[in-house]
């Protein structure tokens, strides 16, 4: 049976356009409010990544480090996440996919977290700080239970790493466009990004691959001709302005996602 | 039980995913982390067995540091507290007035020869801070400093010494606003700038290729140690206790590695981390306090978190030990039984800064002063010829103004 992340790239492909792919933290700003933001994103997004918070995300800029304190200050729990999850999949059949860091996981126990993950109808994880090969063991766990779990490739990785990852990968992986952080800015061409991506897809082109970190607004059309592309410090940017401005941030990313879509259609 | 091998640096004992016992350390890391990594492991692998680099480095160890640093008796704090002999090595007595130059050196000696032209570094207390805005204006280099907040606003003595020497020093404003954010915010300016820069992790934490390299680097202080005990001494006493605070850990590692093989009956190793406050619940002794596993900065390690694997906060008066994790050989250590650890409060170090510095005309920091007040507590109770050493691994002149704010006065 195909995952529902296969279905929905192959619906995209149907459709001549990257998916789209959006991110925000779980909680952030509140459990509530998120299963309504997550809702409002799930009418347009085609995949969507909910990142758990973590204290010390290494791997993330200053937007999503702001959406992740506030959700942990706003007393984020790890059920949380599945709690979300469940209710946002009873509404909407897209798939979900989970991103946070390692140590979360490694506390919840591998075994333990893969088990609600299943119950809760997560399609795939996505884990910073668990590379290639150490993430060989969780990997199989997550297949055996029919969950995709994605790879990261990024510029600094070699052709003869990028053939290894690409053959031990699942259905779907995940281009980190530039050196950087989540949500720096875009400090290469998209030109470049996408030699990358084709020498990438050239290993095996049958694996979909998403571009991520940096994309905006502005940059997204550059990236029409990849498998998927993802937004994510652009909409963690977003929640913070709406509740500065004392606005719905649903309503806010609702419109926001819409437009988007629109620059890749 | 974990076991340590006899006759292999502490250093080299990992397994295939660079973890010591099965369980400590690692690589957990960023996908962009990992070329650089490979590199970086590569470069120190090369150079450590490049005779020419052991030569420049030693030379700067030499002519830079001054090696040897002081090996003294403190016989005032012996006759007071009338049990164990106490010494110290004053590692303190260097240009950068704390351990973390050996690091430093090494690190921007090796930067250079990977042709990069800046480095950045972490910094909780400042020390690393200064010895890397020293040792990188020296060699010609480029220094970007992360700091906390809070640690600028309370070390800042050495901040205007880290600008003094032409450093460009970025206030870290997330999270607690200690060092571990600034070692958070290191790595991602790392992770955006690999291709140019060289990263200074500035102390045995981080992915395990730093915490080799800064292991190795501070064991200079146990060399110079060893030679100076057997010439005290004639030889190694029958019961030793080496003394060292732990934070990330660095300072300890480099007093103790050439003494890991001695039995432990003979040589004991005594790690004290800081036990925060005695009114707070919050302190920054994972050890002690029996924390659990996590991954914190790229390494498996007993780390402060609830349940969830959320980093916990910490609390110390020395911000160069207030860290959540410590490095993963400790860890290492400690599980063997190779070292036992134990932690002082605030207000025991403050005491032991007050004794040290009535009797004895050293003026520790008040990282080292936690290393103090236990041997002030066990000394009393052991017999003549026991040799009690502490490494006094900083001086004291950062902490001036908070000795100050405590007890009324501050002795240089």
């Amino acid at each position: 049976m195909k995952s529902e992340i296969q279905l929905a790239f192959e619906n995209c492909k149907k459709e001549k356009r990257p998916a789209l792919v959006s991110y925000i933290v779980a909680s952030d700003p509140s459990k509530k409010k998120s299963l309504e933001i997550l809702k409002s994103l799930g009418k347009y997004a085609d995949i969507l990544e909910l990142g758990f918070p973590h204290s010390t995300p290494i791997g993330d800029g200053g937007k999503i480090q702001t959406s992740s304190y506030r959700a942990i200050k706003n007393g984020f729990k790890m059920k949380d996440v599945f709690h979300i999850v469940k209710n946002f999949k009873k509404t909407i059949k897209k798939p979900i996919i989970l991103m946070g860091y390692y140590n979360m996981i490694f506390q919840y126990g591998e075994n333990n977290f893969l088990k609600d993950c299943k119950k809760a109808g997560v399609s795939g994880i996505i884990c910073v700080d668990l590379p290639w090969p150490e993430n060989q063991i969780f990997a199989k766990k997550c297949k055996k239970k029919s969950i995709v779990f994605v790879q990261l490739l990024s510029p600094t990785t070699t052709k003869d790493r990028m053939r290894k990852i690409i053959k031990n990968s699942h259905s779907m992986n995940y281009l980190i466009s530039i050196l950087g952080t989540t949500g720096s800015k875009l400090n290469v061409s998209p030109k470049k990004i996408l030699k990358n991506y084709n020498d990438i897809k050239r290993i095996n082109s049958k694996k979909n691959l998403v571009i991520g970190f940096g994309i905006t607004n502005k940059t997204i059309k550059s990236f029409k001709s990849a498998d998927g592309v993802v937004i994510g410090s652009t909409l963690c940017n977003a929640i913070t302005n709406s509740i500065k401005n004392r606005q719905n941030p649903a309503l806010m990313l609702n419109k926001m996602i819409k437009k988007l879509k629109r620059k890749i259609s | 039980m974990m076991k340590i091998k006899k006759g292999i640096p502490l250093i080299d004992q990992y397994d295939k995913n660079f973890m010591w016992g099965g369980k400590f350390g690692g690589n957990f890391v960023p996908e962009t982390l990992k070329k650089p990594i490979d590199d970086l492991n590569r470069l120190f692998e090369k150079l450590r067995k490049n005779k020419s680099f052991i030569k420049e480095r030693d030379y700067y160890f030499k002519n830079y540091v001054g090696a040897p640093t002081p090996f003294i008796k403190l016989q005032n704090l012996t006759n007071y507290l009338g049990g164990a002999q106490i010494w110290a090595k004053v590692v303190s007595e260097n240009p950068g007035t704390a351990h973390k130059v050996y690091n430093v050196l090494v690190h921007c000696l090796m930067a250079k020869y990977a042709g990069k032209k800046s480095v950045c570094t972490d910094t909780g207390a400042g020390m690393n801070g200064k010895n890397t805005a020293m040792v990188g204006k020296m060699l010609g280099l480029k220094v970007k400093i992360f700091m906390g907040l809070v640690d600028i606003k309370r070390q800042k003595k050495n901040v205007d010494v880290m600008k003094k020497y032409g450093a460009e020093v970025i206030p870290v404003t997330t999270g607690s606003q200690t060092l571990v954010d600034a070692v958070s915010e290191c790595m991602r300016y790392f992770v955006a700038n690999c291709d140019s820069t060289h990263l200074v992790v500035g102390s045995a934490v981080g992915p395990a290729v730093w915490i080799r390299i800064c292991a190795w680097s501070a064991s200079q202080i146990s060399r110079e140690l060893l030679v100076q005990i057997k010439d005290e001494f004639g030889k190694i006493p029958r019961k030793l206790k080496l003394l060292n605070c732990i934070g990330g850990g660095s300072s300890a590692l480099g007093f103790w590695n050439e003494f890991i093989d001695y039995d432990k009956k003979q040589v004991e190793l005594i790690g004290v981390e800081a036990g925060g406050s005695k009114k707070s619940k919050k302190h920054a002794a994972p050890l002690t306090n029996g924390s659990k596993i996590g991954i914190l900065h790229g390494s498996a390690q007993y780390v402060i978190q609830d349940k969830d694997g959320q980093i916990g906060e910490t609390e110390s008066i020395s911000a160069g030990l207030d860290y959540p994790g410590v490095s993963a050989i400790h860890c290492f250590l400690k599980d063997a039984k190779r070292a036992r650890y134990t932690s002082a409060t605030d207000e025991e170090a403050l005491n032991a800064y007050k004794l040290v510095t009535k009797f004895e005309n050293i003026s520790p920091s008040l990282e080292p002063c936690h290393a103090f007040a236990e041997c002030i507590k066990i000394a009393p109770k052991l017999s003549k010829d026991t040799v009690l050493c502490i490494n006094s691994c900083g001086s004291s002149l950062k902490d001036a103004d908070i000795i100050k704010s405590k007890l009324g006065y501050y002795t240089e």
